[in-house]
This record gives C-alpha cells, structure tokens and sequence, in this order.
C-alpha cells in the first residue's frame, strides 16, 4: 500500500537501500527509518525535488528506546504544504556515537529542534551552527529525557534556602 | 505692606491652584480612565467607610509615597539623582507666576491685578521655564546609572527639543495678531469682538497655531501618544525606572503639573483666559462687586483649564503610542513647515487688513 | 580642527529584555543589541518556563497526563486538552461519539476566541492603547464564563477524556453562548474601531515584523503568522478532524506577514469562530459523550456505587490506568497559535513511552530574530506582541 505513494515511490527509486518502509498502523502516516548517513541527503531530496516539497519542518524529537540496540531514535515529521503529504522519517542511532548530520542547512527552523534534543537526549549534531542547551541552563549536568536519568534528580541553579521551623 | 499680603495671597493661590489641579487630575485620571474602559475605578481607600468615591485615593497615595523607602540605586550619580526630580517638577509651579487667572480689579480698595508677576515678557518667560524641566528628566535618566533610563532620557532629550521648536514657531503667530509678549494684555485683547459678534479668541484668529501647539504641548507633557521617554512596555519605565519613594512620586507630579500649566497657558493663548465671551470686565463689575467679579474669573479660568485638562486625560486613553522615527518624522517634516506656513499666512493676513 | 569626514566612534549597547519586562509576557529573554534606537542583533534566550513537561508525562498515566496539558498554552487549554486526547485515541484506535466531537469543537473555538482576544489586546497595550485591553479581556472574560460552564474551571480545565468529554454542556448553555458571542462581536468591533483605521496604530504595525511565507516555511512557523504571510494552511482545512469538514468557515489570509496583517488575520479569525460556534450550536445531535467501552472511559458515579462490574471498571482505570497498544502517533490540531502536535509513543504499558508537543510559539519565537532585522527597539514590542508567544507551550 505505502510503495503506492508517489513520495516513497519516489524516495526508494532513488536511495534504495539506504531507506526502510516501516508501518505506521494507528495514525497512518507514511514512515521510513533511513540510515544515519544518508539522512542530510534525504532531507534535501524531500525538500528540493519538484513535486515533493516538504517545505515544513513540523517536529524533530528522539526517542528513547533504552532496551533496545540501537537505543536512540530520532524522528522527523515533515509536511508538504503544497501537496498535503505527510512524511516521518526515523534514524536510529547507537549509545555510544549518538551524532547525526544537522538539517539546518534544509530547515533553518531545525536549528532549535536540534538544539533541543540534543539538550534533552545528548545527540550531537554534526556541523551544527550553535549547539547549545536551549531549555535547561548550561551548568546542568545530564540529559534528563533519557530513561536512565531519574526524574527525582535535583539540579537547583543556586543552593535551596533551608527551611527552618517556627518564626525566623 | 499691603502690597507683599496681596502678593503672597495670589503666590499661595496659583501654587495651591497647580498642586491641588494635578493632585485631583491623578484621582480624575484614574476615573476617567475606568470610565472609557467600563469599569470601576478607585473605590478602596476609605476612612472611617467613608469612600468619597474615590477621592481618598491621591492622598492615599501620598502617605505611600512618602513612607516608601528613597532608594538610589548603586553606580548612580547619588547629587543628579537627588536633584533631578525637583528640576523636573518646580517649572511647572514657576510657569503659572504669569498666567493671569484674572482681570486687574478693584477688590475692598486695593487695585490688585490677578497674576502673581505681570512682568514684560511673560509668554517667553513661560517657555524658557518649561525647557528647563527637559534638564531634570536628562538628568535622572543619566543619573540613574540603568540603561532603560539612559534611553529613556536620550529619547525625551530628542523629543523635547523637536517640538519645542514647533511651540515656540507657534507662539510668534500669536505674538503677531495680539501685537504683545505679555500674557495679562494678550487675555484682555482676546475680549475684543471681530465682525463685532466673533470673541477674538487665539482659536478663532489661530486655528492651525491652536491644534499645532495643543500637539506640541503634549509632546512636550511626555503622555501618550508621545510617552515616548516612560514608554512602559518598550523601556520598562523609561527616566524614572531608578526612582521610588517621594523621588518618584515628584516626577509623577511634575506630569500631572505640566498637564494643568499646559491646560493654563493654552486657556489663555486660545481660549481667552478669564474671558467669558460677550461680557466684559465693565459690564460684570456693574452688577457685582469686586471680590465676586475676581471669583468668577477664575472660575471661568479654572472651568477652561480643567476642560482642557480632561481633553488631554481622554487622548490619554484613546491613542496609541509613536516610534520613536514617526515622532521625529511628525515634529520636523509635518507640524515644523506648517507653523512656519501659519507664520507666513498669519503675516499676510495682518498686512492685507492694513 | 577634527577631521570631519571620519565616523564618530560608537559602540552598541547590549540590551537585557527581559525575563522581567513588560513587553515579554510569559517568560523569555531577548538580548538585544542596539545603536541608539536601532537593532542591530535580537537573540532570544528561551527555557525560563521549562517544567519537564515530557518527563513528567512519562512517570504518569494517559489520563494523568491531562492537567499537564492544561499548563501548555494557558490561554486556550480546551485546545491542549483535545490535542492530546486525540493523540492517545488514535493509538487506541477509538472514534468519539458524535457529540462529543462537536462539544470538543464548540470548546476549541471558545478557547481560540480567547486566546486572540488576549493576544490583540495585549498588543493594543504594548502599544499604549490601554483600553483595547480592558475591551479584550472583558470579552475574554464572557468567553471564560462559557470554559466555566462547560468545564467547571477558567484555565486549568482539564475537560477532554480520552475517549469522550468530562461533562456536558449544562442546561441553557446554547442561549448563553449565543448572547456572548454577540456581546464578544459587538467588543470586537469596538477594538477594531479603535486601532484598525488609527494612523498611529497602522505606521506602528504596516511593515514591521515581516516574515515573508518562505521564511516562515523555513522556520516552521504556522497558524496565524503563517497565514498573515499569505499560506493557506490550516490543520482544520488540511487535515480535518473532528467535525470540521462538516461546518463552513473559511480561513482568512494576510498578504505581506507583517504585524498588521497578523493583527487583522486575528481578528478575522475570531468572527470565523464565532461562525463554526454557531454552527455547531445548531448542528449538535444529542447522545453520549463519551465512548462506551468500559477500558477506556470510567463508567458514570451512580453505577459505580451500585453495580460490580462499573466498581471493577472503575477501579481498573485508576489504579491500572489504559494500556494502548505498542506503537506510535502524531496528531495535530491547529491552536491558537498554529499547528500544536501531539507524538505519543506507547510500549504498551499503561504510561505513555514518550509523549511529545509539538508547540507553534517554539518555531515562532525562533523566527523573531528575522522578523527583525533592521527595526527599531520600540518595533520588538508589536512584533512580539503578534507572535503571542506562550511561555508555557514553548518551554513545556
């Protein structure tokens, strides 16, 4: 059913085996997990080929899927405005090298959504303009949307007062 | 003897007429205001339930105002910044020395004039005073070491001076048609009849020089549309960011206090003063005697001022604020050629009645 | 003498904007590089609302995680709300009943007027036009008075079920919301009297802030900044949910995606909806409001007090929480302030493996720097103004 979709008609006859179809049952979205190599070159094709035109970037997340090898999963929802298509692209990335190419130079708007997931998970992007955290603030230490960080670890910025009882 | 009793009476009159103005128009602000919004407005302050709808609030507000701590904040140039808001705020109160509330009446004997100082050159006696408020504002914004406050003070610098340009180009039309720089003689020749049935009012002989100044003036008053310098949402508070306490509270009497001289000296440059159209000073002392005659002028006074007064609180509330390009664009390209045009028609006028 | 032909030397001052001031409602930080009154640099510094939005949905039930979504955009929460129940109900694979889809539209609308109503009053006061303000929330504050009805709470409505709806509309709520929708246009037409036609208000707003639609595209920016720049796109027209395709509305579209066109496209905006609350009003058929399957709606008080079986149900709800399937979703619906998307991902436990929003102000707000180049300081307050940027959304 997928293949008959002229986008992952399209995006097969030209990269072959660099991508994957993979079902999406619930919300029915066309979803192909490309290799992390090709991702950049991917993106470019969706964005610059005539009558695809993925020309909004409507999220960029990861996932974490600690139990399981390769363990991060970054996912790109795109949208063609022009033609109503819908497309999620999915890399997966392993623990111990969790870098991917930067799309900024496709999507400006990429920029903070790179920013972000790699303040939250740790994936580095390659050739990034300004990876910097964005949300939490630059002395935080950790990731704290990977599933190993625990959600009662405290970070306070400053030292908490102390609360003393009675009057002060 | 005499002579320094009455003066000191019409001294304590003008002062009280200003401060008290400018204190009542803070309550009539903020129930104005809540008029045009559509709700209540100040209800709260009561002493003893007693609410007076309202009117408890400014002195509420006093007492805050003073009880508050008078902070200054480090890094400040601690003399400016003491200094700065009694620079901004005594202009006002020397600028109504001139403006006449009254005719010169025979009151129980005395032959008293009602204006505190008659002196010669009373129209350019008030501008020159009310430039000088420029300087308190430059001043705290500067001194306050904050750089909201420094921009703050650069854009009332730039505004100021723009439109004090146009007022002062403004004022020469008058000068032209009422042939004199002093104010009492300015009022008492706008009693004067046209056709013999139009008051020779400035509004009426300077129509153009009327909405030119009003614009000029409120340039100059520093409230919206032209609150450039506070600009609250822009520069947070503009000059007076770095100011609490009674520091405070002097700079937002100083507003008030040039909104009540500019309402003054409009009243007397274009709504004939003390004038009541029709009737002149010899037909009132006729029938009343002198005192009363003295008490209706100025309420005829007062009752212009405060009308122009509630003009400027209603524009107050209507209107958008300027950029600051557009404020300098309108000041110099717009209301500067059209005073200078005013002064040419204005001449051509005067020449062709001849 | 001094050389005369030689620049002055100058040097920009670094302006601080914010997180406390006036013209950064919610909480950001703009650092602004100026030269006198020009700009040259804006870079905003967002995460000053960051609350962990996402972790926390992880550590919770599918139901628990719907006050959380009250706090995204605070302005217009039935929209949060309805987002995320979708999300979860396209991975249950469920459809609402008929009702419930139009009290969910009726809701989303009522929340859209207020939330434009908000962002064109708060502009109107940046600008120093107090009194469209007070206009705006007294209107604001009908539209708040319809959220009570139907939810009980003014913000943090927590209304959507998976599943269906909390509660119904009450007894007269129709003739209600017809008399403030009334009142609300009447209000509208008021502001638009004020500001629409004013010279100062239109050189303050006619070209400043433009993001032309291929810069928006870029920058994922959506809803009414997209569409002031002249983009038909619109979730609801795009990819109807709901009952959206049923009700006739259009989408008002600027031209020049400045400041102004995003204030009239707003303001257009609102009469639309008052449109589709209208239609919907006459449109809804009666019946449940919630799915009948006992897994995934709890079943109503009194047969939980007087039945076994609704006991179990009930109980199995709350303590064991829904357990969709294992895989993934992405629903989005249109916002206040553009396209608001929910990418939830189960593992088929009862807490939800991943739970993403995708925000319209985060895209926005990263655009400002565009949108201002070569404005004056007193430009970042309008441009900021339409942007309407929610603090909670953006940061989550």
């Amino acid at each position: 059913m997928a293949e008959k979709n002229p986008t992952i008609k399209k995006l097969l006859a030209k990269f072959g085996g660099q991508i994957e179809v993979v079902a999406s049952p619930f919300d029915k979205m066309d979803t192909v997990r490309v290799k992390r190599e090709s991702i950049l070159d991917v993106c470019m094709f969706l964005r610059t080929e005539d009558d695809l035109d993925y020309d909004l970037m409507r999220d960029l997340t990861c996932v974490d899927y600690i139990h399981e090898k390769p363990r991060f999963e970054v996912v790109y929802h795109l949208y063609s405005i022009y033609n109503g298509h819908e497309i999620r692209l999915k890399v997966r990335l392993e623990e111990r090298d969790p870098t991917i190419d930067t799309v900024t130079s496709v999507w400006v708007g990429a920029n903070w959504y790179e920013r972000e997931v790699y303040d939250f998970y740790g994936i580095r992007f390659n050739n990034h303009p300004d990876l910097r955290r964005i949300l939490l603030y630059p002395e935080f230490v950790g990731h704290p949307l990977r599933k190993d960080y625990p959600i009662d670890r405290e970070q306070p910025l400053f030292e908490e007062r102390k609360e003393t009882k009675g009057v002060r | 003897m005499a002579e320094a009793l009455i003066l000191a009476v019409k001294i304590a009159i003008a002062t009280m007429f200003v401060l008290n103005l400018a204190g009542l128009l803070t309550w009539a602000e903020r129930r104005q205001s809540a008029f045009i919004q559509d709700r209540l407005g100040p209800n709260r302050a009561s002493v003893f339930g007693i609410r007076l709808i309202g009117l408890l609030h400014p002195v509420a507000d006093g007492i805050k105002m003073i009880m508050k701590e008078d902070f200054i904040p480090a890094g400040a140039d601690r003399v400016v910044h003491t200094i700065a808001p009694f620079i901004a705020l005594f202009p006002a109160f020397v600028a109504y020395a001139v403006i006449p509330f009254g005719d010169r009446l025979p009151i129980f004997g005395y032959d008293v004039n009602l204006v505190v100082s008659d002196i010669n050159i009373g129209l350019l006696f008030v501008v020159a005073v009310m430039s000088i408020a420029i300087f308190g504002i430059f001043l705290g914004g500067w001194a306050s070491n904050n750089k909201w406050s420094l921009l703050g003070a650069l854009r009332s610098a730039a505004q100021m001076i723009s439109y004090e340009v146009t007022l002062g180009l403004t004022i020469i039309g008058i000068l032209m048609v009422y042939e004199s720089v002093r104010l009492d003689e300015i009022v008492r020749a706008q009693g004067d009849l046209l056709f013999g049935f139009i008051p020779k009012w400035g509004i009426v002989t300077q129509p153009i020089g009327f909405l030119l100044f009003f614009a000029a003036a409120m340039a100059e008053s520093k409230r919206t549309p032209f609150d450039l310098p506070e600009g609250e949402s822009e520069i947070v508070a503009g000059y007076f960011l770095e100011y609490s306490g009674m520091k405070f509270g002097m700079f937002f009497m100083g507003e008030f206090a040039e909104i009540v001289v500019i309402a003054g000296i409009i009243a007397s440059l274009f709504l004939g003063g003390w004038q009541i159209p029709w009737v002149t000073t010899e037909m009132l002392l006729k029938a009343f005697p002198g005192w009363l005659v003295a008490l209706i002028q100025i309420g005829v006074f007062s009752a212009k001022v405060v009308a122009l007064c509630w003009l400027q609180l209603t524009i107050r509330w209507t209107l958008p604020r300027f950029r600051y390009d557009q404020l300098m664009r309108l000041g110099w390209k717009m209301l500067l050629p059209i005073s200078l045009a005013n002064i040419f028609v204005t001449g051509l006028v005067i020449l062709l009645l001849q | 003498m001094a050389d005369l032909t030689k620049e002055l030397h100058t040097e920009c001052m670094t302006l601080q904007m914010g997180p406390s001031h006036p013209a950064m409602h919610g909480t950001v930080k703009m650092i602004v590089d100026i030269d006198g009154e020009e700009i040259h640099s804006v870079k905003p510094e967002v995460g000053y609302l960051h609350r962990g939005f996402e972790k926390m949905c992880e550590n919770s039930t599918y139901h628990q995680v719907i006050p959380f979504t009250d706090r995204l955009n605070y302005v217009s929460p039935f929209i949060n709300n309805v987002g995320y129940a979708m999300a979860v109900e396209k991975l249950l694979g469920i459809e609402v009943p008929e009702r419930c889809k139009y009290l969910r539209v009726l809701a989303c609308e009522i929340s859209r007027i207020s939330d434009h109503l908000t962002c064109l009053g708060a502009s109107g006061m940046e600008l120093a036009a107090f009194s469209v303000l007070l206009y705006s929330i007294e209107a604001r504050e009908w539209m708040w008075e319809l959220v009570e009805a139907l939810s009980g709470a003014r913000l943090t409505t927590t209304w959507a079920r998976i599943g269906g709806v909390a509660y119904d509309m009450p007894d007269g709520f129709e003739r209600k919301a017809r008399e403030e929708l009334e009142k609300v246009k009447r209000l509208v037409e008021d502001m638009r009297g004020l500001l629409e036609k004013n010279r100062i208000f239109y050189d303050r707003m006619r070209g400043t802030g433009v993001l032309e639609a291929n810069d928006c595209l870029a920058y994922g920016v959506t809803g009414p900044c997209l569409r002031a720049a002249g983009v038909y796109y619109d979730v609801r027209k795009a990819k109807p949910y709901l009952v959206y395709d049923r009700l006739d509305f259009e989408v008002p579209l600027g031209k020049s995606g400045d400041n102004y066109d995003k204030f009239v496209v707003r303001v257009l905006e609102i009469y639309q909806s008052i449109r589709i609350i209208e239609q919907a009003l006459e449109q809804i058929p009666a019946g449940p409001i919630a799915v009948d399957d006992p897994k995934i709606t709890l079943p109503p008080k009194q047969e939980v007090y007087t039945s076994i079986g609704a006991l179990v149900h009930h109980f199995n709800i709350i303590v064991k929480g829904i357990r969709p399937p294992k895989g993934e979703a992405y629903f989005a619906v249109e916002g206040g302030n553009g396209e608001l998307g929910f990418y939830v991902v189960s593992d088929g436990s009862d807490k939800p493996w991943k739970c993403r929003c995708r925000g319209p102000c985060f895209p926005i707000v990263q655009a400002v720097p565009k949108m201002l180049e070569g404005a004056m300081v007193a430009d970042v307050v309008p441009t900021f103004g339409m942007v309407n940027m929610i603090g909670g959304e953006m940061d989550r």
